[in-house]
């Protein structure tokens, strides 16, 4: 028989709130400490306990971090999914089940291991909850002995997920040792799966996106920082208060970080806005229906030049659509978020590493352009487990763009607000309690002039409006570059944003094998930059591949730049699972065979 | 900074800032003439005038609305934010946690804060943040010509006959019910009772509410309104006469322990509350509520300090924030260390 090395998916099909989240963790992060690249993604129902819930792992050796949707190994732990989950299984998967469970095999083409895992889990502890908590250890055991495993690596899993914790510890080592040997004793290999010690994971880590970002926003100075709870932005907020609780004391031991549990997405939008123009480095997170509420106060941050962090960890669908499912579907409307002629600064971070540094750069760059920075990342980042690199300390020194100080006023002698002193739209700002008598300004949403005054003037609301414009235009050069890989001919360009860029990279090594070169440019900002034009200018097609189903980003891109708009091509997946390399190399190799015919 | 000279004629009026009334003063009213919302102006300017509040080291903050409007009419040395609609407390509540060295003065009507912002300002009470918020009360939308708010009164009409036949808000009755400590309520034309209670709200550490009604000329001063001049004058019953003993007053003031309460506050200022017809403790809190529901009942328009509770933690004290205002903090003391996040790095390896 073939073996498989290092290179296949698992899906463990549970029961939500059954305790499985510990052990497939611990499954995931044995093939890390081997040096085998892998990363899980959950794939779970809006709910706290019963439905069904899915976990897939995959193990690349040569690095592909995207979802693949094909499973080669499913272990089946849920009653209710089984018959579903085994039909999508292609011949020659392997499949585990439940003995417990009232399914019987059926089907002649799949490599079948049947295990009584209750039982099992039954020799370990007579307490019902424990037991039903280390029936999931015993199958990370029962993969263990079937895909050779290390043991010295999946025991050090099991320490760190339980905190080095003795009891928990030793009662799932237990359950993990029941696991194996029943499979040593009862079972024998038939499939080709197998995983080999490699040296490819030294020193990387592995983290969820919104952990990411809430560190960005530790090191990135946030003082403050106002919330909702939503799904699946909850964790960003969780996470930065505990890393502030931990790193942000005084000598006294009194915090120097304020969080606040808002009574809805609207005030926590509200209280960003009120520390910004205080002068705090503030944030916010949430996800689509919080950025709905948030739209009122978008464009007076945006008018009044109030500096604010929002991170939208973007997910599918209204409030009772489907909360736990990924999309790239706000990108539209956070561009130009709020009523009159908004738009604003996004950053797209596509990795956990870019969740850190985009995290951080949002606040410079809030602090730099006086105006509200969205960071758009999805549930897929946000909420999954992915490898990176370790976090590099950040070298550049903040950002808090141009605020006046007493004795700054005392030289210069006149201060006014909204006056674009330097041509590059960007006003002049003072904080709140600046003693110095020319430093007061009032801010309003409503009309006014350079000097804050309320105005209703035809004329000065149009240059209000026009350096807003010339402000946006200065950041094009300041926000991040999007990231162009060559592998093409000029004939074909790929552009893809956020964790869409996973599947992109791997598809456009299966469009190659297919003899389609291209080359790809990942975008990670609005306002675009000029060196997308040029992008778009410099090929004859250019697919765009995005995470909704009306083409949000295809449709920004024509805005700004008309003249290529006929050469884009929509590349769209919007089933609320994260996208895979394979939809996006079919619909492009089906387009590419028909612009050949 | 230079000091001009100042004569010795005009030397008299400066306060202990060093400011005459002017420095107090804001931009031309763009208000309907005779609105009570600029007799609040007046009031407020009055009050931090006399306290000697210097005048950068205050944060006004508004809504949408006529009243809203007003702190552009008041203290043009002090920054301000007219936010949206019915959202002031968030705002309010942001900047003042990031600064808690700024004197925040909200000022709301009750459309802003009734009705579109209702939950924003009960919220602010149970966080008990640090600042005084007013609400000029006139029953009406003004901005929008006419209709009613939600805090009318049952039965009473509008200008072109329409009767109100909903239940109204009693914002002071939600305040005192929420834990707010310092619960007020007053009226636009009753100077001698709001500025000694606008001096007690600025010594008070925590939310200090004052609902103070205030007609609208234009759209609820006629015969069968609830909120006119008319009906207010008949209907105010003042609980108490108010004085204000500010801390940095060297003497004593007499006043009568039989019939006068003194009420001291934190900042070692302390209210006279002496009493007139009836007998009213303002630190009772169910006795707040029930009178106040009794008054309802029977169309009375109790004003006056009707709760004080000195004695619950503020926003800033229950998230044990660091004395130093959160906009002073530097890099070095907000970015942790490389070993910090090295130590962190490896919790993910």
């Amino acid at each position: 028989m073939d073996t498989t090395l290092n290179n296949f998916t698992i899906q463990v099909a549970t029961v939500n709130g059954s305790g499985s989240q510990s052990a497939n963790l611990v499954l995931l992060r044995s093939i890390f400490n081997m040096g085998i690249p892998c990363n899980g993604k959950n794939l779970f129902p809006s709910n706290i306990a019963g439905l069904p819930t899915w976990f897939t792992i995959r193990v690349d050796e040569r690095g592909y971090a995207c979802r693949r949707k094909d499973v080669d190994i499913c272990v089946a732990m849920n009653e209710n999914t089984i018959d579903a989950d085994v039909n999508e299984l292609a011949p020659g998967s392997v499949l585990i089940y439940n003995e417990a469970l009232s399914y019987r095999p059926r089907r002649e083409d799949l490599v079948v291991y049947p295990c009584p895992f209750t039982a099992l889990a039954g020799k370990v502890t007579t307490e019902p909850k424990l037991k039903k908590l280390l029936t999931n250890m015993v199958y990370v055991g029962l993969l263990q002995e079937l895909l050779g495993l290390d043991p010295v690596a999946v025991e050090q899993a099991v320490q760190k997920q339980f905190a080095r914790k003795a009891k928990a510890v030793s009662l799932n080592l237990g359950a993990l040792k029941e696991g194996v040997a029943f499979a040593r004793e009862k079972l024998t290999k038939r499939d080709a799966f197998k995983v080999e010690r490699r040296d490819l994971t030294a020193g990387k880590i592995l983290i969820e996106g919104n952990a990411a970002s809430a560190l960005g926003a530790l090191f990135g100075g946030c003082t403050v920082c106002a919330w909702y709870p939503i799904t699946p932005s909850s964790s960003l907020p969780e996470a930065f208060i505990d890393l502030a609780g931990k790193h942000r004391h005084d000598k006294d031991g009194k915090a120097t970080y304020a969080v606040i549990q808002a009574e809805d997405e609207i005030a926590s939008l509200g209280m960003v806005l009120g520390a910004g123009w205080a002068g705090a480095r503030a944030m916010t997170s949430t996800s689509g229906p919080g950025i709905s509420l948030m739209t009122e106060f978008a464009g007076l941050a945006y008018f009044t030049e109030t500096p604010g962090v929002v991170f939208d960890v973007q997910r599918a669908g209204p409030s009772t659509g489907l909360p736990t499912r990924t999309a790239q579907g706000d990108i539209l409307k956070v561009a130009c978020l709020s009523h009159g002629d908004t738009q604003h600064i996004v950053l797209m971070p596509a990795s956990v590493e870019e969740c850190f540094t985009f995290g951080m750069e949002a606040f410079d760059l809030a602090d730099r352009f006086q105006t509200p920075v969205f960071v758009l990342t999805d549930l897929d980042l946000g909420m999954n487990v992915w490898m990176s690199d370790p976090f590099r300390y950040p070298e550049k020194p903040f950002d808090r763009g141009k605020v006046l100080s007493a004795s700054d006023l005392e030289r210069i002698g006149k201060f006014e607000r909204y006056r674009d002193v330097d041509g590059d739209g960007i006003p002049y700002r003072t904080l709140p309690g600046n003693p110095h008598p020319l430093a007061s300004w009032f801010a309003r949403g409503s009309g006014h002039n350079e000097a804050a005054q309320y105005t209703e003037k035809p004329a000065e609301y149009k240059r209000k409006l026009e350096r807003l414009a010339r402000k946006f235009e200065t950041a094009k050069s300041r926000v991040p570059a999007p990231i162009v890989k060559n592998g093409g001919d000029g004939e074909v360009g790929l552009l893809a944003y956020g964790t869409s860029h996973w599947a992109v990279l791997e598809s456009c090594d299966q469009l190659a094998a297919l003899g389609v070169k291209a080359d790809y440019a990942r975008l990670r900002a609005l306002p675009l930059p000029d060196a997308v034009e040029q992008f778009l200018a410099s090929h004859r097609r250019v697919y765009v591949v995005e995470q909704n189903q009306s083409g949000q980003m295809m449709a920004l891109l024509r805005m700004h730049f008309p003249a290529h708009a006929g050469k884009l091509r929509s590349i769209l997946h919007y089933d609320g699972m994260p996208l895979d390399a394979a939809t996006v190399t079919e619909q492009i190799a089906a387009c590419e065979k028909e612009s050949a015919n | 900074m230079t000091t001009t000279p100042v004569a010795e004629a005009t030397k008299a009026n400066l306060n202990r800032a060093g400011l005459d009334k002017a420095a107090y003063k804001g931009s031309k009213s763009t208000l309907c003439a005779g609105c009570g919302h600029d007799a609040i102006t007046n009031h407020i300017i009055t009050a931090f005038y006399e306290l000697g509040v210097e005048p950068q080291s205050v944060a006004k903050f508004s809504g949408i609305g006529c009243s809203s409007k007003t702190p552009a009419y008041f203290l043009s040395r002090s920054c301000g934010f007219n936010s949206v609609h019915g959202r002031m407390p968030a705002v309010a509540t942001g900047a003042l946690t990031a600064n808690r060295q700024l004197i925040g003065v909200g000022v709301s009507g009750d459309g802003d804060s009734a009705s579109i912002g209702l939950n924003h300002m009960c919220q602010i009470f149970r966080r008990n943040v640090r600042m005084l918020y007013i609400v000029e009360n006139n029953g009406v939308y003004g901005l929008t010509k006419g209709q009613f708010s939600a805090t009318a009164d049952v039965g009473s009409r509008q200008k072109g006959g329409a009767l109100n036949d909903y239940e109204p808000i009693d914002t002071c009755a939600l305040a005192i019910e929420l834990g707010c400590g310092y619960v007020a309520r007053s009226f636009s034309g009753d100077g001698k009772q709001l500025v000694p209670l606008l001096k007690g709200a600025l010594s008070h550490n925590g939310l200090a509410f004052i609902d103070v009604i205030s007609p609208c000329v234009t759209f609820n001063n006629h015969d069968g309104s609830t909120k006119s001049y008319d009906f207010v004058k008949e209907h105010d019953i003042r609980l108490h006469e108010l004085g204000f003993v500010p801390h940095y007053e060297e003497v004593s003031v007499e006043y009568d322990e039989g019939t006068t309460t003194r009420v001291d506050l934190p900042d070692g200022s302390y209210l006279t509350l002496k009493k007139l017809e009836r007998t009213y403790d303002p630190f009772d809190k169910r006795s707040a509520l029930s009178t106040l529901a009794a008054s309802r009942a029977s169309n009375e328009l109790l004003t006056g300090l009707l709760f004080l509770d000195e004695n619950r933690p503020t926003l800033d004290q229950r998230m044990k924030l660091t004395e130093r205002p959160l906009i002073e903090l530097t890099e070095a003391d907000l970015r942790p260390g490389r070993a910090v996040l090295e130590e962190i790095m490896e919790t993910y390896r």
